[in-house]
C-alpha cells in the first residue's frame, strides 16, 4: 500500500501496476475458472499455469526475483508437461451474435475502436501507452454495458478466461523469449556471434550491416517459423554490433527487422499457423497454395523495408 | 572455446525447425547457455524472474481480451461482414482488397474480426464467390481454390504489417525489451511511428497484387464462356 500512497511515485508507475494487478487478477480468474470446470481433461496443470503467471503479473514488483523465477519456471513446467488445456466451450452460438447485432449494429466498431485510440493518444502526450490500452479497454466495457445491460463484469471475466484458455501456453511466448534474450546477453553469446561474424562482414559498414540483419531475419524466420524467436538471436548476435554499434537508430532498425522477419513468416511453411492451418480450414487442395500467392508480396516488402532503413537508419 | 556458448541459440534454431514444445526449447536453451557460459543456477532463476517482471508489458494483451470476447458475442463479426457488402458491383479481388484494407485498419487497432475460422470460411468466401455468382459465371474451381489462397494471404499480410501500428502490440513490445536487455532505451511510439509507411506499402502491395491477379484469373476462366 506503501506503493501507492507514497507521494515520490510518479502517478503513470502507479497506474501502470494497476494495470499489471487486472492483468494478474484475469490470468488468477481463468485459473479458478478452469480449476472448478468438470469438463477440462486438465483441471488442475490448467491452473496452476494460470495461477503461477497471474501472481508474478500481478504482485512481481514486490516479491523477490528467486520467487518470480520459481513460479515462472512452475508455470513452464505444466505446459512443457502438456497439463494445460482448454475447458468447456462457451462461445455465443451464431443466432446469439446475430440477434446482439440486429439490436446494437455498426455501434459496435467504437469500443472496438476505443482501445487502439486511447494507446495512441495517451502516447502522444507523453502519458504511459499501456494505460492508456487499460483506460481504453475501461471506456470498452462502459460503451458495452451501455449497449447491452447483459454486459456486467461477469461477462467480460468469462470471456477474458474463455479466450485465454483458447489461445494457451503460445501466448506466453515474447515474454518468454525476452527473459531467454536477457540469458544470452548475461552469458555473453552475443560477443561469440558478432566475432564469427565480423569474419565474413567488414566491420563498420553499416549498410551491409542492414542487410546481413534484414536477411537474415527473414532467413532466420524462415528456418524456425517464428519471428519472434529470430529478433531475440539476430538482434544479440547481429543487429547490435553489426548495425546499432555504429550508431544506426535502434528503434528504426530493430523494429523493421521485425516486419523483415514477417517476410520470412510469409514464406515459410514452418509457420504452420498462418501457412498451413488455413489450407485445412478452407479445403485447398495446394497444401503450399497460400505460401505461392505471397511470394511476391514478401519479396517487395523485404527489398522496400531494406531500402528504408538504409535511408532513415 | 567461447563457440559452446553457442549451443543454446543451437537449441532455439534447431527446437524451432522441428516444431519441438516452444515453451521447451526456451527454458533448455536458457539452461543449456548458463550451464556453458559460467552462470549459476541460482542467478539463473532470478534472472529468469527479474527479466519476466521487466517484460510484463508484453502481457497487456490479456487485459484487451476483457473486451474481445464480448465484442464478439455483440456481433463484431456480423457489422465487419455487413461494413465489407456495403461495396457495390463489387468482383472477388475487390472483395478480398477490401477485406484487406479492413483487417489492417482493425489490425492497427489490435482488434481481430475472427481470422481463418472465424471469418473468412464462413462470410469472406461466400461473398467473393457471391461476388463471380452474380455476374452469370458458375465459379470455376481452380478459380475458387486462387480465392482462398488470396484470401488467406491478405489475412496474414493485413495483419502483420499493420498490427505494428497499434502501441503497446506484443511485436514493438518485445523489440522494446530485447533492445533493453542490450542497454537501449525506446519509447512505443516511435516503434509504430517507423512502421507507418511499411503498414501503408504492404497492405497496397497485397491489395493491388490480388486485384490484378483475381482479374487475370477471371478473364481467363469466364470469358471464353460466352
Amino acid at each position: 500500500m506503501a506503493f501507492f500512497t507514497s507521494a515520490d511515485i510518479p502517478l503513470m508507475t502507479k497506474l501502470l501496476e494497476i494495470v499489471y494487478i487486472s492483468i494478474g487478477i484475469i490470468c488468477i480468474y481463468t485459473a479458478l475458472q478452469n480449476l472448478k470446470d468438470k469438463e477440462n481433461p486438465s483441471p488442475f496443470g490448467t491452473a496452476v499455469f494460470w495461477g503461477s503467471v497471474g501472481v508474478v503479473i500481478a504482485f512481481g514488483r514486490w516479491l523477490p526475483n528467486l520467487l518470480n523465477g520459481a513460479l515462472i519456471l512452475i508455470m513452464s513446467a505444466s505446459a512443457i508437461l502438456r497439463m494445460v488445456k482448454p475447458g468447456k466451450n462457451l462461445a455465443p452460438t451464431a443466432q446469439q451474435t446475430k440477434a446482439s447485432f440486429e439490436r446494437i449494429g455498426m455501434k459496435i466498431f467504437i469500443p472496438a475502436l476505443s482501445i487502439g485510440l486511447f494507446s495512441l493518444v495517451f502516447a502522444l502526450i507523453g502519458w504511459n501507452a499501456l494505460v492508456g490500452t487499460g483506460f481504453g479497454v475501461l471506456v470498452a466495457m462502459v460503451l458495452l454495458f451501455g449497449f447491452d445491460r447483459a454486459n456486467m463484469p461477469k461477462v467480460f471475466f468469462d470471456d477474458a478466461a474463455r479466450f485465454l484458455s483458447i489461445v494457451g501456453p503460445t501466448s506466453m511466448l515474447p515474454p518468454l523469449l525476452a527473459v531467454l534474450g536477457s540469458v544470452f546477453t548475461l552469458a555473453g553469446v552475443g560477443d561469440v556471434i558478432a566475432d564469427i561474424v565480423g569474419r565474413f562482414i567488414p566491420a563498420g559498414n553499416v549498410n551491409v550491416g542492414i542487410v546481413v540483419y534484414a536477411v537474415g531475419m527473414t532467413l532466420f524466420t524462415m528456418i524456425m517459423g517464428n519471428a519472434f524467436a529470430a529478433i531475440t538471436v539476430m538482434t544479440v548476435g547481429i543487429g547490435a554490433p553489426f548495425v546499432l554499434a555504429y550508431g544506426a537508430d535502434p528503434a528504426a532498425v530493430v523494429m523493421l527487422a521485425l516486419t523483415c522477419g514477417y517476410c520470412g513468416t510469409l514464406l515459410t511453411p514452418m509457420a504452420a499457423n498462418f501457412n498451413i492451418v488455413p489450407v485445412a480450414i478452407l479445403d485447398m487442395k495446394d497444401k503450399l497454395g497460400v505460401i505461392k500467392v505471397q511470394i511476391l508480396p514478401a519479396i517487395i516488402m523485404l527489398v522496400f523495408q531494406i531500402i528504408y532503413m538504409i535511408l532513415i537508419k | 572455446m567461447e563457440y559452446i556458448k553457442l549451443l543454446g541459440i543451437l537449441i532455439v534454431i534447431i527446437g524451432f525447425a522441428f516444431k519441438l514444445d516452444s515453451i521447451l526449447i526456451i527454458i533448455a536453451a536458457a539452461f543449456t547457455t548458463a550451464l556453458v557460459g559460467g552462470v549459476g543456477m541460482i542467478t539463473l532463476v532470478e534472472t529468469f524472474g527479474e527479466s519476466f517482471v521487466n517484460n510484463r508489458s508484453m502481457t497487456i494483451f490479456i487485459l484487451v481480451m476483457l473486451v474481445t470476447g464480448t465484442m464478439e458475442r455483440n456481433g463484431l463479426r456480423e457489422a465487419s461482414s455487413a461494413l465489407i457488402s456495403k461495396i457495390k458491383g463489387a468482383s472477388a479481388g475487390i472483395v478480398i482488397g477490401a477485406y484487406g484494407i479492413i483487417r489492417g485498419i482493425f489490425g492497427a487497432f489490435n482488434v481481430g474480426i475472427g481470422g481463418v475460422a472465424g471469418f473468412i470460411r464462413p462470410v469472406l468466401i461466400p461473398m467473393a464467390t457471391g461476388a463471380v455468382e452474380a455476374k452469370g459465371h458458375k465459379i470455376n474451381e481452380e478459380h475458387l481454390e486462387q480465392i482462398k489462397a488470396m484470401s488467406a494471404g491478405i489475412e496474414n499480410i493485413s495483419w502483420f504489417f499493420c498490427q505494428v501500428l497499434f502501441i503497446g502490440g506484443s511485436g514493438a513490445l518485445l523489440v522494446q525489451g530485447t533492445l533493453a536487455n542490450l542497454g537501449y532505451d525506446v519509447n512505443l511510439i516511435d516503434l509504430a511511428a517507423v512502421e507507418i509507411p511499411v503498414a501503408i506499402t504492404g497492405v497496397a502491395v497485397g491489395v493491388v497484387y490480388y486485384w490484378l491477379r483475381d482479374r487475370r484469373l477471371g478473364k481467363k476462366y469466364y470469358n471464353r464462356e460466352k
